[in-house]
């Protein structure tokens, strides 16, 4: 449903993404791993068609973002890292602006728009302007955007960003249905816990290259690690910060 | 305490700093506003210096006419201070991004009080202080007041524009208890800009054009003369002109400025005291969100239904962007200021002496026409800067949604030309009809002038449109930045040789027309074919200034 081919993206001297090649099924949930800086934001925003790949491809659906946008772009969700919406309209009109947005009007949106802010428990701000709501409110109600016109292809920019447990716990919820109904998922996240827990598929990126992919039994593999969990994994491919360097900062 | 004043306001020195270090486009932006600034400035002061002239030249009265003026003129800077510095202490008390770190910090409530206090004197004096340059020299070099004047005018300054600030601080602090800061800063927005709407007006209306005419001034001066003796004895803009103009006239009293600095030491423990008791309380306030509910007024059921027609996408983006300028205080009370100029534009051209015992002057009347198409020109183009240019940079932050939707460049730069093309050309329409009837134009002039406005909005709002997508300001903290960038200098030049090129090709074929009443021969009437051209060539102009930046900034959008 999503596929990547030599995906590369440059700022000037500076290669944020380099070459990266995936497919992602449907019925699956993708989860991108990787230090800060590794090139996942980048690599979201050139399957989103919002920047535009130096090399290589994305399609989604069997079309390619760049060359089909309308055909591509009509069956994404998308979610930023940053909860950045127009503060001067009402959740309910954003989110009828964005079914807007995918060619959508009139009593079905309508009923999708209350659904949507039901399930978040957002109803009470439905016409209070986005810039009276919280952080987590607004991660709810981009979420809702991404979901407004029943997309096949949801991709999410860390997902847990402000959500309180009850919200994490029915994002997870509402991402494993969205599968088991037919969906891909792609979700960036820095909470390995969640990765761990929901994604049927892993990959993990480093210095803009793709340094590990598959299952988590594919993953304790490729960095030799028999029975080791998520965190330790990610440390071995990413190579962080030592014990020595904790105990150094921590003494002065 | 006064390591962390120092340590409070060390995050606003080093930003200065760093905007200071120059580069390329930014070296440039500063000369051109750096040479702007000094001809306003240099504007100023030859004309308060014309201005002192011809009141001293008036006996007995000149010096105390002069006197007034300064007080009058010390007055308007207090209610501009006052009203700036209400909007700066909001911003720096309570809406500032560093307030939550400092107030979780272990610092001296009184250090944060004088910071904040100081960047609110700052911030709104600068300008004001810019302004009043012009006045004290021409005040000094009119009356040879000489170093000492300076010396006086300073004494008195600072304590000037410290009194407003304190005050603005301790009015922002009640402000705040009663009304959440969101919406104390809408309300104080809406009246500052308001206010100044009216003083330009009250400022045009005086017809200060009079005072070249020697009779006219007359008038003025004895109208003047009424005023006698000080109009407001509590206000410290009183004492400052007493101070001043006392050391000018050789009759210099300490008092004032005694007076002016006890005030302002009086304030600022009176402030200080005001900011222990009730800031945490006013800070906690300044958190709670207004009551942000939207209810659908008839206006925008009307305006939705009047969209109806349209594809569905381009009417979602066309209410999107309505919805959000009308909503967005620093945006729609921008159209008071818009409206004043319109108002003082249509009021000079009604007030032109262009009329001979009531026959008109034909001649003239062509050679206005050409200068009333370039002012008007000029107008449409800065509103095209003020509205239209800042369009694509507000999309922003929110960008992501409309890349990763399925709507096409097409269809967002549709939407974005229209609605900034569609208000622009009925405006511009407007102002030729008034203006050219008021002129009292011929029928052929007239369409001309129509059609020259229309097809001058479409190539503006396509200009606008293209150089706000080449020069996206995305961080903007809001719209009125955005024309100041460096895209916006361009567009404002390339829409003046527009301008140029139009005036030009309409020139050429009716220059024998223009000139016929002024060599002193029979005046002609501009004939069909003179006419026809010059539509003709405008609107080629003006097709090709629409479509080629319209293209080219679809193709960057595209990319």
């Amino acid at each position: 449903m999503i596929v990547l081919e030599g995906l590369t993206k440059k700022y000037g001297d500076f290669t944020a993404v380099a070459g990266i090649d995936v497919e992602i099924p449907a019925n699956c949930i993708f989860g991108l791993l990787g230090p800060n800086g590794a090139g996942k934001t980048t690599t979201l925003r050139m399957i989103a068609g919002i920047l535009r790949p130096d090399a290589g491809r994305v399609l989604l659906g069997g079309h390619d973002v760049h060359e089909a946008p309308d055909l591509a772009k009509a069956i994404l969700g998308f979610v930023p890292d940053r909860p950045f919406v127009y503060e001067k309209l009402t959740g309910a009109e954003l989110l009828r602006f964005t079914a807007g947005l995918w060619g959508m009007s009139g009593p079905e949106v309508e009923t999708r728009i209350d659904e949507l802010l039901e399930l978040w428990d957002l109803m009470p701000w439905k016409d209070q302007l986005v810039e009276a709501y919280s952080h987590g409110m607004r991660q709810k109600l981009i979420i809702s955007s991404a979901l407004v016109h029943s997309p096949k292809v949801l991709v999410i920019d860390e997902p847990m960003v402000g959500l309180d447990p009850r919200s994490a716990w029915l994002f997870k919820d509402l991402l494993r249905s969205f599968v088991d109904k037919g969906g891909t998922a792609l979700v960036s996240t820095h909470t390995l816990e969640l990765a761990e827990n929901l994604a049927d598929v892993m990959a993990v990126i480093h210095r803009g290259q793709l340094a590990a992919f598959g299952t988590l039994e594919d993953l304790r593999r490729q960095a030799a690690s028999e029975g080791a969990g998520l965190e330790e994994i990610f440390l071995r491919i990413t190579r962080g910060a030592t014990d020595e360097d904790i105990e150094r900062v921590l003494s002065q | 305490m006064i390591g962390t004043y120092r340590t409070l306001l060390s995050p606003k020195l080093l930003t200065i700093k760093q905007r200071s270090r120059g580069g390329g486009s930014r070296t440039a932006r500063r000369l051109l506003i750096g040479a702007l600034g000094l001809l306003v400035g240099y504007g100023l002061y030859w004309g308060i210096t014309r201005l002192l002239e011809i009141l001293l030249m008036v006996e007995d009265l000149g010096p105390l006419l002069a006197s007034k003026i300064l007080s009058i003129g010390l007055l308007a800077m207090l209610g501009i201070l006052l009203l700036s510095s209400l909007i700066a202490a909001l911003s720096s008390f309570f809406l500032a991004r560093d307030l939550p770190a400092i107030r979780s910090a272990p610092v001296d409530w009184l250090a944060v009080y004088f910071a904040r206090l100081t960047e609110t004197l700052v911030s709104s004096s600068w300008m004001v202080l810019l302004l009043m340059l012009p006045l004290l020299i021409a005040y000094e070099q009119v009356f040879e007041g000489g170093i000492g004047f300076y010396a006086v005018s300073a004494s008195a300054l600072i304590p000037f524009f410290l009194i407003p600030a304190v005050v603005g601080s301790a009015v922002t602090l009640l402000l705040v208890r009663v009304f959440p800061a969101a919406r104390s800063r809408d309300i104080l927005t809406f009246v500052s800009i308001a206010t100044v709407g009216l003083l330009v007006l009250g400022l045009r209306l005086l017809r200060p054009e009079r005072l070249v005419n020697p009779d006219a001034s007359r008038e003025l001066v004895d109208y003047l003369a009424v005023l006698r003796g000080p109009s407001s004895p509590w206000l410290s803009s009183q004492w400052t002109a007493d101070a001043m103009t006392g050391y000018l006239e050789g009759g210099f009293d300490p008092f004032w400025l005694l007076l002016l600095w006890s005030t302002a030491a009086g304030l600022v423990v009176l402030g200080a005291l005001l900011h222990w008791r009730m800031f945490s309380l006013c800070f906690t306030k300044a958190q709670e969100g207004a009551d942000q509910r939207v209810r659908r007024h008839a206006g925008w059921r009307a305006y939705e239904t009047l969209l109806s027609p349209l594809p569905l996408r381009r009417r979602e983006l066309i209410l999107k962007d309505t919805r959000t300028f009308f909503r967005d205080t620093t945006q729609w009370s921008q159209l008071i200021l818009l409206a004043v100029l319109v108002v003082v534009y249509v009021y000079n051209i009604r007030v032109l002496p262009i009329r001979s015992n009531e026959v008109l002057q034909r001649w003239l009347v062509s050679i206005v026409f050409f200068l009333n198409l370039a002012l008007s020109g000029f107008v449409l183009a800065a509103i095209a800067a003020r509205f239209v240019f800042p369009s694509y940079s507000l999309e922003g932050r929110t960008l992501w949604l409309l890349g990763s939707s399925p709507v096409q460049t097409s269809t967002l730069m549709w939407s974005k030309f229209w609605i900034g093309a569609a208000p622009l050309t009925v405006l511009a329409v407007a102002l030729a009809w008034v203006t050219n009837a008021f002129l009292g134009v011929e029928t052929g002039f007239l369409v001309l002038a129509l059609v020259t406005t229309a097809a001058l909005s479409l190539a503006f709002a396509s200009q606008a449109l293209a150089w706000g997508v080449f020069f996206p300001q995305f961080e903007a903290e809001n719209a009125a930045q955005i024309p100041t960038s460096v895209g916006g200098l361009l567009f404002m030049l390339g829409a003046v040789g527009n301008l140029i090129l139009v005036i030009l090709v309409q020139y050429l074929p009716l220059r024998r027309h223009v000139w016929s009443g002024f060599t002193g021969g029979e005046a002609t009437q501009a004939v069909g074919w003179e006419l026809g051209t010059a539509l003709v060539l405008t609107l080629a102009v003006c097709g090709l200034t629409t479509l080629v930046p319209y293209v080219v900034a679809s193709r960057r959008l595209d990319a």
